[in-house]
């Protein structure tokens, strides 16, 4: 179905204006012209307000996203790649092979449609590296000032294998707590390119569809109990999140835990501490301390996975503490974190 | 209070300069330290230099450190 | 990381854990105050206190300019930027801290104030360069450390002629606070807090030197160890202070020699003398009214100062009802006496300032005291 439209849209100055939420034919040229010609597959080509698809056997998993981060582009990523790979990875978690997309956006009328493209290619791009296709969507415009330029909210369905059951209630005591690699990268790349905060680096965010690596260790240890994703809040709020669902307490060596030595010095110049810092590329894994070698061994075999450590272990605890044997020696408790993690000088 | 770190200085141009934390570069104000040259470890806070690291009493610190598991008083 | 890794070192703090148990006599306690947040949290972060014998305590001092700078300078802070169409600028350290009325610099941003987070007083200057029209105020709030990067700042706006540049000055000094605490009766009569000795703070003695300190151990008899930054520093400045109770000593030590002078950074001493002098008085949150205590700006460069700009009132504000963030700061009650504590003021819902600043004692109480809580629970049951 071709659509004619008297003037091409204008992806280089132009900007997002009310029309092109209201369901009109500015509304429908955007959505053509961009959105389709990106994401560009057979379900969404038919231009319905759905996507039907056959539901494959098996049971099904869903996940949903809201993405309002700024800035919008930072190094290694942007706000629709992270979008992508965030719910692909939330899908992925549970132990299920993501199979479609949705994406809908919230623009902020005056927001500029050439910003408006780079994300969108982006997120075809990441989208179609990954093999799960964005099917359907929505767009929306609000008035200026009342959005922060976009906001996207992706959500996506998988297909569990059979025999796989991984939930965050799952940790036993005993079990091995693994994690995929150096973390704190994905927030200090941001912190780096935010106004006041600049520093050079090389650091960039480790934003990554983590769906193939998960369906290698899933193959290789179906019985996993625990995986999630360390976003925002970092390692240490995950690692909560979890004690608190299984009703187990943590012990973690400080000293196993990756991280990249420019991540731990842009921490240590800005006063954050790592643990609580965001990670877009990485996967938690907690399993039975016999499968611990397996997994790590075929976490290092993938590119994503190269540096996977086992840090810790979970233990008998009913008051859920999260704690951390330092580098130095002493002990810690690793506690939930209070708000967003500010950059201090005292 | 007071975060404060030692970092190397790569570049000096008048009264800033340029440190490397741990491959991290930052630029920050020399204005309160003087006769500092690149290769030198500064203090830093609060994106100025506070004052030169003195490379031989950290070793005689960390010296310091490793005899007090000896036994004795100093 | 070079002069950071090494005075992290495992080995060396077992070293140390094993010759502070020789030296530290099992007859008595040792009660050592480390004035500066920075310790608190070194002390927390690597878990200092798990290393040194039952009889070594570390009592948390008011070294936290975000916890002592009273209320009534936050709501200031906060009516310049509601009441005037400036650009604040301040260190991410205040932003979360609770003023009146629950409001807070990060609230205030939220509800479209222009609060903006900077790391130093040059990105102040940076805003105000551009941003010509408006009128960019730096917020400047810490000890002796901080403060000659805000006298830097001040002379470099008069060079450049940024006359939209303008500090509100919340500069406190150490020295005077510690005397404050020694003179205090709770502690000079009443023996209600037992202070041994102290460690003294890391980078404000490596501007003002070591000079400062001596005044106290010899007027109050207790010893003085200039604690470096790192873990093991303060484990061996925890040693030199019990060697110096040993021997009936009272000197002032300095552990910090690789950036600790007895003198200090004169250039910076000397950029501060030029800008700024004493104020006569000055609220400390927790400590009351302490003369000589606090920096103001000089009248050669009272175009640069917001106090006078903006005509700020003076504002009285109260504690929260129940909050005993005064008396915790000078160590007189524990986080655990608070009734606030952990019911009403916890860390997503700070009531006071000892519990956002990082550093603060409830703060840092919050993990590592409810863990040994649990812990001891457990031992007795």
């Amino acid at each position: 179905m071709s659509r004619r439209f008297a003037q091409r849209l204008d992806l280089r100055n132009g900007t997002v204006d009310m029309t092109h939420g209201s369901g009109g034919r500015a509304m429908a040229q955007l959505i053509d012209e961009l959105f389709v010609r990106h994401f560009d597959n057979d379900l969404l080509r038919q231009g319905n307000d759905q996507a039907c698809f056959e539901a494959p056997a098996g049971r099904l998993v869903m996940s949903t996203d809201g993405h309002v981060i700024s800035p919008l582009f930072f190094p290694g990523g942007d706000i629709g790649a992270l979008a992508v790979h965030g719910t692909i990875n939330d899908v992925a978690m549970s132990g299920a092979r993501p199979l479609y997309l949705s994406a809908g956006f919230i623009l902020e009328e005056g927001f500029p449609l050439a910003a408006l493209e780079r994300i969108v290619a982006s997120m075809a791009e990441a989208s179609r590296a990954a093999g799960v296709p964005v099917v359907t969507g929505d767009t929306k415009v609000v008035e200026r000032g009342k959005g922060d330029g976009v906001f996207i909210t992706t959500t996506g369905v998988g297909v569990v294998p059979e025999g796989v059951n991984i939930s965050g209630d799952r940790a036993r005591p005993g079990d091995a707590i693994l994690v995929s690699g150096a973390i704190g990268n994905h927030g200090v790349a941001i912190m780096s390119s935010r106004e006041n905060l600049e520093f050079d680096t090389s650091m960039e965010s480790d934003s990554a569809a983590l769906h193939e690596l998960v369906a290698e260790m899933v193959t290789a240890v179906p019985g996993i109990h625990c995986l999630r994703d360390p976003t925002r809040g970092g390692l240490a709020t995950t690692l909560n999140e979890l004690a608190l669902q299984s009703g187990m307490g943590m012990r973690l060596e400080e000293a196993a835990i990756p991280m990249d030595e420019e991540v731990l010095a842009a921490c240590e110049l800005l006063g954050l501490d790592p643990l609580y810092v965001a990670n877009e590329g990485k996967l938690i894994c907690i399993c039975d301390p016999a499968d611990a070698d397996a997994l790590l061994q075929v976490m290092r075999a993938h590119p994503l996975g190269e540096r996977a450590a086992r840090i810790g272990e979970v233990v008998e605890d009913t008051d859920g503490f999260v704690q951390m044997e330092t580098r130095f020696g002493g002990s810690r408790v690793v506690d939930w974190l209070a708000g967003e993690q500010l950059p201090r000088i005292c | 209070m007071c975060l404060a770190l030692p970092a190397e200085i790569i570049a000096i141009e008048g009264d800033m300069g340029k440190v490397n934390l741990g491959g991290v570069h930052k630029e920050i104000s020399l204005a309160l330290v003087e006769d500092v040259k690149v290769g030198d470890f500064v203090l830093v806070h609060v994106g100025y230099a506070l004052n030169r690291v003195s490379p031989e009493e950290a070793e005689r610190t960390l010296a310091l450190f490793a005899e007090a598991g000896l036994g004795g008083a100093a | 990381m070079k002069y950071i890794d090494e005075f992290r070192s495992r080995e060396l703090a077992r070293k140390l854990a094993e010759g502070i148990a020789r030296e530290a006599d099992t007859g008595r306690e040792y009660r050592l105050m480390e004035f500066c947040g920075g310790h608190t949290h070194a002390i927390f972060r690597y878990g200092v206190q798990e290393l040194m014998p039952d009889n070594v305590t570390f009592v948390h001092g008011p070294g936290c300019p975000v916890c002592v700078l009273p209320i009534g300078r936050i709501d200031n802070a906060i009516g310049l930027v509601e009441a005037h169409d400036v650009i604040l600028c301040t260190y991410g350290d205040m932003l979360r801290v609770p003023a009146s009325g629950r409001n807070s610099l990060l609230k205030v941003k939220a509800a479209g104030g222009d609060v903006r987070m900077v790391w130093s007083t040059q990105d102040a200057l940076k805003i105000a360069r551009e941003n010509p029209d408006r009128q960019v105020i730096f917020f400047a709030i810490g000890f002796e450390t901080t403060t000659p990067p805000t006298a830097v700042a001040i002379k470099q706006a008069k060079a450049e002629r940024l006359e939209n540049f303008s500090v509100f000055c919340n500069h406190v000094l150490t020295p005077a606070a510690m005397q404050n605490i020694l003179d205090s009766p709770d502690v000079r009569d009443l023996e209600k807090v037992a202070i041994d000795a102290f460690l003294g703070p890391s980078h404000v003695s490596t501007i003002i030197g070591t000079r400062p300190y001596e005044f106290f151990a010899e007027e109050y008899h207790k010893p003085v160890v200039i604690a470096g930054f790192e873990p093991l520093d303060v484990m061996q400045s925890a040693l030199m202070l019990i060697r110096q109770i040993n021997q009936g000593r009272a000197e002032v030590e300095n552990e910090y020699t690789r950036v600790v002078t007895r003198e200090g950074n004169v250039k910076a001493q000397a950029l501060v003398a030029e800008v700024l002098e004493l104020r006569r008085s000055f609220e400390w949150r927790g400590l009351g009214e302490v003369p000589y205590s606090a920096l103001k700006i000089k009248s050669p460069w009272a175009e640069f100062d917001a106090e006078t700009r903006f005509a700020l009132p003076r504002v009285e504000a109260a504690d929260v009802r129940g909050c005993e963030c005064p008396r915790i700061l000078r160590g007189v009650k524990k986080p655990t006496d608070c009734k606030l504590f952990g019911t009403v003021c916890t860390p997503e819902n700070p009531m006071g300032s000892c519990m956002v600043s990082s550093e603060g004692a409830c703060a840092a109480y919050w993990s590592y005291g409810r863990f040994h809580q649990a812990r001891t629970r457990e031992s007795a049951a």
